[in-house]
């Protein structure tokens, strides 16, 4: 198999769907002719034409809508979003549109539409640049949200939302986008609602997605030395949320982490530790713990910017206190 | 106070003293802020000003920043230091220390100083137009005699919130004036792409505010055109707009090789350098001579080295800051 970078797989999942279907668009600033802020799109304006890769001025709000427009005709938009950043000035069109149209219009009206980008901390970049938004999509139905952690996940993922039906959210991590990982060649999808085991394991539950997935094997790695065998789970697709392989790890190893580098107030992480005391209670012997984002909006310096964000130790430190080791 | 034109020589002399000054000192900060860059001293984004100097100093030079706001974007250095914004404290920003004008938790794209009047510093392409609009607001609520200059990119034209502000503006007849300072591409983007009409001027006239495009590589005329919009908006509330022409001579931003125009483009806008024009102007009319200009550069580049010993020599802020200055 090759190593290819998440960029890379993107891209791919992109080209091999643009050639299957006509339908599909790329829209949004950038990804025409300077091949993508973050080189994702590069090469697809020669390939498929400036007809369906399409350069946008900076405006957010209108290109995402002119997306759903298109999506509810008949197209099947993907909408590039410079980052998750500036999406938020095209929050309207998903939270009211997008995502309600289905249910407003009585199933009449769906929106096919890939809305998709960089989401989460940068380095250097302060607080307006660099923030992890996925509990705001996920907080909406109607809604798909989903976040890879891995080039070959990305690409299969990436194919299941341009041809999935409903409006996806697909968050891809900026600081991800030069990692490699092997991507087969090949056709194939990923569904979405099934996280992956990652590591199996009997002591502890380390649940997370995205780009910490780097940080809790790493976790995970430093805790068996310790003779503590985590199991690590990658949620992958936020919504639907696979509740099943959760509870099943749980039950098991009676003990859980959740990492999720968004805020901790009313974020994914905090939503799943609800899910987790309701559905486990039973089985949990210690309080479920969060590793999230510190509470505060992230700060330029660099020293402080790490000390904002969910680290291996902060994760070490929160998995030994399940076992009542800290 | 302002310096005022045309009331005797000995003033212009003053003024254009003034304004070569601040130019000077934005470009050879901006240099410096480039090499710590490369030095990797700076982080994250860092967009340069260079060629855009005289849209700040020219603009800036004609408020009275005790009653006159100040509103930027992301490309905020240059207005900062027209503001008088130290280049200590600019640069122990962009170092990300304690001493910096945001301590530290804002570096590049958010340079703030409340007692100058710089409200920022925004990342956010647009975002910062209605806040200006608002801070109009505050001084015809309390009829205060103060101007607000906004200023924002030609990328940002096409944001919403331009045309709510504008809108906004004409109707409580607030006294701002925005700026575009169309330096011709929105990151890799030439706005003749993107823009419906390429006369950004006449955008405003929708609003039925008067707009007017002025020649941002002279000074002089920036600080004329300004001076006349500001007395507007300060007396008759009535909001204006200017479409600054201007030139970015570096990429949108340090990590940008600016590969979409071509060399003999940015070498043809060096030939109307801002700060080379007005220093060949003001030689002529025996305001300046090569030896004084000489000086007054060296005087120069040693406040920005010494910026950055300043910015090395300061102390990072505490982790415990972290959680200061989120709530009142
Ligand atoms: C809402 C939003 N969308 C996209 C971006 C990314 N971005 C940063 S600068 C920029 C170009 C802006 O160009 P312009 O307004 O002309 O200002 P200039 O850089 O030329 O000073 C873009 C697209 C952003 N910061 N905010």
């Amino acid at each position: 198999m090759a190593e290819k970078s998440m960029r890379e797989a993107l891209r791919m999942a992109m080209d091999e769907e643009m050639a299957r279907d006509k339908n599909i668009i790329l829209l949004g600033e950038e990804v025409a002719q300077y091949n993508g802020a973050y080189k994702v799109s590069q090469g697809l304006l020669d390939k498929y034409g400036p007809e369906r890769v399409i350069d946008t001025p900076i405006s957010e709000e209108g290109f995402t809508g002119v997306g759903v427009g298109a999506a509810m005709a008949g197209l099947r938009p993907i909408v590039e979003w410079m980052t998750f950043n500036f999406a938020l000035m095209a929050i309207d069109q998903i939270y009211s549109n997008a995502s309600k149209m289905r249910y407003m219009s009585g199933g009449q009206f769906g929106v096919p539409a890939v809305f998709r980008g960089p989401n989460g901390p940068a380095e250097y970049l302060a607080a307006q640049h660099s923030q992890a938004l996925q509990s705001i999509y996920a907080h909406v139905p109607g809604l798909k949200v989903v976040s890879p952690s891995t080039p070959y996940d990305a690409k299969g993922m990436l194919k299941s939302a341009i041809r999935d039906d409903n409006p996806v959210i697909f968050m891809e991590a900026e600081l991800m986008y030069g990692w490699k990982g092997e991507v087969p060649d090949k056709e194939y999808l990923i569904p979405f609602g099934e996280a992956a085991v990652k590591q199996k394991g009997n002591d502890v539950t380390l649940l997370g997605f995205s780009k910490p997935m780097s940080v809790i094997l790493e976790a995970a790695g430093e805790l068996t030395k310790e003779g503590i065998n985590a199991e690590v789970i990658d949620l992958r697709s936020l919504r639907p949320l696979d509740e099943h392989s959760i509870y099943a790890s749980v039950r098991k190893t009676n003990r859980c982490v959740i990492i999720d580098e968004a805020w901790p107030f009313a974020s994914v992480g905090s939503h799943i530790g609800w899910l987790i005391s309701k559905n486990c209670f039973d089985f949990l012997d210690a309080p479920v713990e969060l590793v999230s984002s510190e509470d505060v909006p992230m700060p330029y310096n660099h020293t402080l910017e790490l000390a904002a964000q969910p680290s291996a130790e902060k994760i070490i430190r929160a998995a030994r206190r399940t076992l009542y080791r800290e | 106070m302002a310096l005022s034109r045309k009331k005797n020589k000995e003033s212009n002399k003053r003024l254009s003293l003034k304004l070569f000054r601040t130019m000077l000192l934005i470009r050879r900060f901006e240099e410096r802020a480039s090499q710590m860059y490369g030095i990797r001293k700076i982080g994250g984004f860092c967009h340069l000003y260079i060629g855009q100097e005289a849209v700040a100093a020219g603009s800036i030079t004609s408020l009275d920043l005790t009653k006159d706001y100040v509103v930027s974007a992301y490309r905020d250095h240059g207005q900062a230091l027209a503001c008088g914004l130290s280049p200590d404290e600019l640069m122990a920003e962009l170092f990300g220390k304690k001493t910096g004008c945001s301590k530290g938790k804002g570096g590049s794209m958010h340079f703030f100083s409340a007692e100058k009047h710089m409200l920022g510093g925004n990342g956010i392409v647009g975002s910062q137009i209605p806040v200006a609009t608002g801070v109009a607001l505050k001084l015809k609520y309390k009829k205060e005699p103060g101007v607000v200059l906004c200023f924002f990119g030609d990328g940002a034209i096409h944001q919403g919130a331009f045309h709510e502000s504008l809108n906004l503006a004409k109707i409580w007849d607030l006294p701002i004036v925005y700026i575009c300072e169309n330096n011709q591409y929105g990151m890799g983007t030439d706005f003749k792409r993107v823009s419906s009409v390429t006369e950004l001027s006449i955008t405003s006239s929708a609003y039925g505010i008067a707009g007017e495009q002025v020649d941002g590589m002279d000074v002089m005329k920036v600080y004329d055109a300004v001076s006349r919009k500001t007395a507007t908006a300060r007396n008759d509330h009535v909001p204006g707009f200017l479409e600054i022409k201007t030139y970015r001579y570096k990429g949108h931003s340090m990590s940008d090789p600016a590969t979409y125009r071509t060399k003999e483009e940015v070498a043809a806008y060096k030939e109307q350098d801002p700060i080379l024009l007005l220093k060949v102007q003001m030689i002529k009319n025996r305001e300046i001579t090569e030896e004084k200009y000489k000086k007054l550069d060296n005087e120069i580049k040693e406040i920005c080295r010494n910026a950055v010993s300043f910015a090395e020599g300061s102390e990072e802020p505490l982790v415990e800051s972290l959680y200061k200055d989120i709530i009142a």
